[in-house]
């Protein structure tokens, strides 16, 4: 697929006008049964303290996807009840989930501190996935109830609910499918995703699921949709994560040494669909990764610590090629074994556990886990050698976001 | 075989794709074509996307398609659905990009693969004026 350059006629990358100053999260649980809206506030106020600012320094404000009812815990709180709880005055806003990917609002943020709309915006994405669902799982809540149900289809979903397509995980299967049918990939690679991200999460003392996991116990637990099983798919969780995106010249002002965002991916040149899309072993993410690299003098090879979107496990397999870590149809054999994606291989992947095993905090938990690292404060998970250049990447199917940053000493 | 008809979310049904809904009734599968550049359009629009023309009109094709991937589902996401079955996206025979998500039946769900030619067929929901378009492998195209 043909790639326009879209910064060729620019003297200036707009991102470099834009840092990460501060980064915070609520307490994570499986079903921690509180006030969404706690959680939210509680991540919004860690990340504006961990910056060194105050609430008053906030003119920004941006999330994904905005204030929903449905389905149930999937948003924490949109932009009007944290302006409000927290008496925010705001020079910009914006709350959306049509954007490429849940770190879109991110980089919407890095858009206005560049466009200079704002100077400090907080950013914020909060689940409760894991209450919503309570004891019922996740039938509580699809779309759709149940036989004899009034409930039609519509939208994109008009053409995937009929045929009882429900959930992305089939959907998403289809593409992992064919994937190990042009390429050759194995469930015993696809595992290492799984296998790697409860390694680290043993480490991380938020995690959801720390206990080992075995090559064994990967491949017997139940199969959801073939190729993907139980462990290829990430827990629903309650918590909720915010970062502050800084102007670039507020530096002073700031805690601690800011995080450069060097180069953003934002695009989508296949038609924007699950089943659509030119290529049915790859996503979105094909786009907006290489895209990243058309932005920035760095290349695939000096990043040292990559935290890319596991929702479910072959997105990061599709992660891994589109960032060009390896080529396209090469992840089976690049995880192959395991010991280059760990924590000391040479390039450690979801080093807080991903979404398989520290919760299904929706693509910012990348992002908090980038910056953590580029900080040094990852404690016993934290990767050795002072690491300088990761990415973050988020989304799946049709979104796709990817985030190169860097932490210059 | 039973003779109930099983469980499905049923599609709400307007003037833009009661083509693809409706086409069942008559044992037709039907989609938008572009009557200037001869151009299939799925899923439904209002313009042809690669010369812009409205003039657009309803053709069957063959039914015929080809399976580019699929997957066995074994979660029971919703109550009354059952389980395992088959998701696919199979490519009509009459264009490279025509393709739809469907269902493969009519066969045991481990004997699916890529790549298998099938044939539609249409699961009536007449009280709902509804018919699903869905696949089953075409032994006539069998070598």
């Amino acid at each position: 697929m043909s790639s326009p350059d879209s910064s060729e006629s620019f003297d200036l990358i707009g991102e470099r006008r834009a840092v990460i100053s501060g980064a915070g999260q609520s307490d994570i649980g499986r079903r921690l049964y509180r006030d969404p809206l706690e959680l939210t506030l509680d991540a919004c106020l860690a990340a504006v303290s961990d910056a060194g600012l105050t609430t008053s320094d906030i003119d920004g404000l941006s999330t994904y996807p905005g204030g929903m009812e449905a389905p149930l815990g999937f948003s924490g709180a949109g932009i009007t009840e944290v302006h409000d709880a927290l008496r925010l005055n705001l020079n910009w806003w914006t709350g959306s989930m049509e954007l490429p990917s849940q770190l879109g609002a991110v980089i919407n943020a890095c858009l206005a501190v560049s466009a200079g709309l704002a100077k400090h915006v907080l950013c914020f994405r909060s689940v409760w996935e894991g209450s919503a669902q309570g004891n019922e799982g996740r039938s509580a809540v699809m779309p759709g109830g149940s036989p004899g149900s009034s409930y039609r289809a519509s939208g994109f979903m008009e053409w995937l609910l009929p045929y009882s397509a429900p959930s992305a995980a089939m959907w998403i299967a289809m593409m992992a499918n064919r994937h190990f049918h042009e390429y050759g990939t194995t469930r015993e690679q696809l595992g290492q995703i799984a296998i790697n991200a409860r390694k680290n999460a043993a480490l991380n003392p938020n995690a959801i699921y720390r206990d080992p996991m075995t090559m064994d116990d990967y491949l017997n637990v139940r199969m959801i949709s073939t190729p993907l099983s139980l462990y290829d798919c990430d827990v629903p969780c309650d918590g909720g994560t915010a970062v502050i995106v800084s102007r670039i010249d507020t530096v002073d002002d700031l805690r601690k040494p800011p995080i450069q965002v060097e180069a953003l991916g934002t695009a989508l040149h296949g038609r924007p669909s699950w089943d659509q899309f030119d290529d049915l072993s790859t996503m979105a993410v094909r786009d907006a990764g290489s895209q990243v690299w058309g932005r920035t003098d760095l290349k695939p090879q000096d990043v040292q610590v990559a935290e890319m979107y596991d929702g479910f496990s072959f997105i990061t397999m599709t992660w891994l090629e589109a960032m060009g870590f390896c080529g396209k149809g090469e992840s089976g054999p690049f995880v192959e074994g395991g010991s280059r994606i760990a924590r000391d291989g040479e390039l450690p992947l979801n080093t807080h556990g991903g979404q398989l095993s520290a919760g299904r905090l929706h693509g910012f938990g990348f992002l908090h886990e980038a910056c953590v690292q580029l900080w040094n404060e990852g404690g016993e998970r934290q990767v050795s050698g002072n690491p300088e250049v990761a990415v973050a990447c988020a989304g799946g199917g049709p979104m796709a976001g990817a985030m190169l940053l860097t932490q210059r000493r | 075989m039973s003779t109930e008809v099983p469980f499905r979310i049923l599609p709400r049904v307007g003037k833009r794709n009661e083509h693809y809904w409706h086409g069942g009734r008559d044992g037709e599968l039907r989609f938008q074509r572009c009557a200037d550049c001869g151009y299939y359009l799925h899923p439904p629009t209002v313009l042809c996307p690669l010369c812009h023309s409205k003039n657009i009109v309803i053709e069957a094709v063959s039914g015929k398609a080809e399976i580019l991937t699929f997957t066995i589902n074994y979660q029971p996401w919703m109550p009354g659905l059952e389980v395992p079955f088959v998701l696919a996206v199979v490519r009509c025979l009459e264009q490279d990009d025509l393709r739809i998500t469907t269902n493969i039946v009519g066969c045991d769900p481990e004997e699916v693969k890529i790549g298998m030619p099938v044939k539609v067929i249409f699961e009536a929901h007449e009280d709902e004026e509804v018919w699903i378009p869905l696949f089953t492998p075409d032994e006539s195209e069998r070598p």
